[in-house]
Order: C-alpha cells, then sequence, then structure tokens
C-alpha cells in the first residue's frame, strides 16, 4: 500500500471520519465515562488496543471468515481482547479499573469496533487494518477526552484530576484546577450533561469543517 | 413485597437503563425516528433481555461460578445473548411480519446493544436471586422502552421544527435527549436501587 493511503487512514480516523463527532458511533462509553478527562483517555485507550487488536486478527483470518457467520466470528474476537484488556486493567491499573468498571466488558457491545471490522478490516490486509483500528482507537480517544475535559472543567473545576492514578505519579503536574472548587455546575457531571457536551461538540467540529471549507457531513446510521 | 416495588422503579425511573446509565444509546438514536418503530424495538429489546438475563443468571451461577470460569464472562454472555436475539428474530418473524419488517436490520443489532450485556453485568454486580434479577431485569427494559417511546414522540415534532442547519440532525437530537434527561432526573428520591 502507497504512504498517501497510510495518510487517509490516519486522517480520517483521527478527525474527518472521526468514531464519535462523524459517525455518531460508540456513544454509550461516551457519555458514560467521560466525568472528567482522565476517565474518557483511559476508556479511549482501552478501545484502542482493543480495536487495533481485533482489526489485525480480522484481516489475518479475512479469507477463512465465511460471511454468513462473520457477525459471531468478529463479536467472539472482540469479546477475547476485551476480557485479555480487562483483565489486564484489572491487574496493572487497578485504580482506573473500580471507576471504568462495567463499561470496560461493554467495549464488547460497542458499535465502532464491530463497524470498522465490518467496514475495513475484513477487506483489507493486516497492516493497513491494524493501522485503521489504532487511529480509529485514538480518534476514539481524543474525542472522549475532549468531551470529558469540557464536562470536568465546567462541572467541577479541575482538568486532569488524578491523572498520576492512570498514567503514573509523574503527570502530577497536569493536575490542574481552573475554577475555585464551589463555581461547578453540577448538571454538567451528571447524564444530562454528556447529552448537551455531545450535542455542542457535534456542533463544534460542524463548524470547524465549514471554517476548512469542507462539507459538513454525518455518516453512520444516526443521521437524520 | 414493597421491597420488590422500590427495586423495579429504581430500575425503570431512577436509574433508567438510557438516561442515567447511558446504555443503549445506539438503538436510542437510530430507531427513535418514528413512535411506532420504536416501540416495537422497545417491545423486542424488552423480550432479549429479559430472556437472556434469566440464561445469564444460570449460567453464571451453575456454570461459571461453579467450575470458578469467571474470566470467560464476557465471551460467554456475549454467545448467550446472540442466540436469545436469534430466538427473538424466528419468533417475531413468524408472530408478526409485518414488525419484523419494521425493524429490519436493528433487529440483529439488538446483539451489540449495551442494554442487554449491560443489565446482565449489573445483575452479577448485584447478586441477587433468580426472581428478583429477573424483576431487575424486566423493569429496567421496561424504563428503556419508556424512553424509546417518549424520545420518538419528541422527534416526530422536532421534524417540523425550524433548526439550524448546524444544529440540524445529531446534535438537536443530543440537546433534546439531555432535557429529558433533566426531566428524569426529578424521578431520583423516589426509590433508590
Amino acid at each position: 500500500m502507497a504512504n498517501s493511503d497510510y495518510k487517509t487512514i490516519v486522517k480520517d480516523g483521527l478527525w474527518d471520519n472521526n468514531g464519535v463527532f462523524s459517525m455518531l458511533l460508540g456513544m454509550c462509553p461516551c457519555m458514560a465515562m467521560t466525568t472528567s478527562a482522565t476517565n474518557g483517555f483511559g476508556m479511549g485507550l482501552a478501545t484502542a488496543v482493543v480495536m487495533a487488536a481485533s482489526s489485525y486478527l480480522v484481516a489475518v483470518f479475512r479469507n477463512r471468515i465465511t460471511s454468513e457467520v462473520r457477525i459471531p466470528v468478529y463479536i467472539l474476537i472482540v469479546a477475547s481482547m476485551v476480557t485479555m484488556v480487562d483483565l489486564g486493567m484489572n491487574a496493572w491499573m487497578h485504580e482506573l479499573y473500580k471507576v471504568l468498571g462495567l463499561f470496560i466488558p461493554l467495549i464488547v457491545s460497542n458499535c465502532l469496533p464491530l463497524a470498522r471490522l465490518e467496514a475495513f478490516a475484513a477487506k483489507q490486509s493486516p497492516t493497513p487494518a491494524f493501522l485503521d483500528g489504532l487511529f480509529m482507537g485514538l480518534g476514539f480517544t481524543i474525542a472522549l477526552t475532549a468531551i470529558g475535559a469540557v464536562r470536568e472543567i465546567i462541572g467541577s473545576g479541575t482538568l486532569f484530576a488524578d491523572a498520576s492514578l492512570l498514567l503514573g505519579p509523574s503527570f502530577k503536574v497536569i493536575e490542574m484546577r481552573l475554577l475555585p472548587a464551589d463555581m461547578g455546575v453540577l448538571m454538567m457531571i451528571l447524564p444530562p450533561g454528556g447529552f448537551i457536551v455531545t450535542g455542542l461538540l457535534v456542533v463544534c467540529k460542524r463548524l470547524m469543517d465549514l471554517a476548512a471549507g469542507k462539507e459538513i457531513r454525518m455518516a453512520g446510521a444516526h443521521a437524520l | 413485597m414493597k421491597e420488590f416495588a422500590l427495586m423495579m422503579i429504581g430500575a425503570a425511573l431512577v436509574n433508567n437503563v438510557i438516561l442515567a446509565r447511558f446504555l443503549g444509546l445506539c438503538s436510542f438514536m437510530g430507531v427513535t425516528t418514528r413512535v411506532d418503530t420504536a416501540a416495537g424495538m422497545g417491545l423486542a429489546t424488552t423480550f432479549v433481555i429479559t430472556v437472556s438475563s434469566m440464561a445469564d443468571w444460570a449460567v453464571q451461577t451453575y456454570l461459571l461460578n461453579a467450575y470458578g470460569l469467571g474470566f470467560l464472562r464476557t465471551v460467554t454472555f456475549i454467545l448467550v445473548i446472540a442466540s436469545a436475539v436469534q430466538f427473538t428474530e424466528m419468533t417475531i418473524k413468524k408472530v408478526s411480519p409485518s414488525l419484523f419488517q419494521m425493524l429490519g436490520i436493528y433487529l440483529p443489532l439488538i446483539t451489540t446493544n449495551c442494554a442487554v450485556l449491560g443489565v446482565a453485568l449489573l445483575l452479577v454486580e448485584g447478586r441477587m436471586g433468580f426472581l428478583a434479577s429477573t424483576m431487575f431485569a424486566f423493569a429496567s427494559s421496561v424504563g428503556y422502552s419508556l424512553v424509546m417511546i417518549i424520545f420518538a414522540g419528541l422527534r416526530e415534532r422536532l421534524v417540523l421544527a425550524n433548526v439550524p442547519r448546524l444544529f440540524a440532525g445529531p446534535p438537536i437530537a443530543f440537546i433534546v435527549a439531555g432535557m429529558l434527561a433533566m426531566a428524569f432526573m426529578g424521578f431520583s428520591g423516589i426509590a433508590t436501587s
């Protein structure tokens, strides 16, 4: 594959075809796990690992999987990867695992990995498939961190609180307090804030795309 | 009895699957363009959640716990759910071909509806008995259907509204969903689960 193709994969995954803001896939963890930027970041990374690994595996076995049984096979592959991430996080990042809890096994039923397996990995050779999974996952991480950051700043006035729990003590410096403790609007941390912030950030992406001279586009199943 | 009633109200309204726990958002955004489709989807999902929770409870108690296979939980549950969905699909096709036609692609996609797996995992965490977990699953899915139907009703009106172009489609739907979630927060305090 030519270099330009790899560039497109990277650009599509991170921005143009961003899983959350353009395709509106994987909305559940996107709102449930974004009460703070750190949680969003952790959840995004876990999803990225699962996506990269399962895209690679599906691409390796793509000629052996018949189309009748492909969905169960994909789900089993994703489920095995998720189980590994689940056990790994429980062992090595226990503090973060306690926060993300239920939503790590739920990566199985996140539609984003499955959508990329079906749309991309099933038709490509392993290397581009791996890259597509990885960068789609990183795009997902960016989106989750952005939503988490907005909610955290408005909701509790901090940014990247508890980041040292996730990334190790050397990241203590990025923990910030931007607003005084009693200025927070609790609503942003509560469920309604998740919906509203996601809606507004989708509008932001549309604005940026318009400013860059691109058409607004809405791929995915949810366009009205 | 009173405990059961409180638990069911808590599962259906206070800790609503969609608006408080953020499960099943794909179908929430995807199939709520018309009230009748949303109602059909709610019914099908209610059936799948209840049946698969019962099966998952049995699998968890007699297979995974009994043989210490807890780490296989995610894989086993998703298989049980996929079979329950297949079973529901066959039943609906037989009982109501028109509903089957209407739900189309979204029917097999119930497998990846995280509300189904989410409720099953919540039940494992809750360590409830068979009856209690079945009731919990049923109440959760009734709450799911209720919100699906309400939101579809809102969206049918939203189509007629004059929305700025930037907000058209999903963004305005998200913001409306946020308002609905605020309204549902009014239920907190009735019962805790």
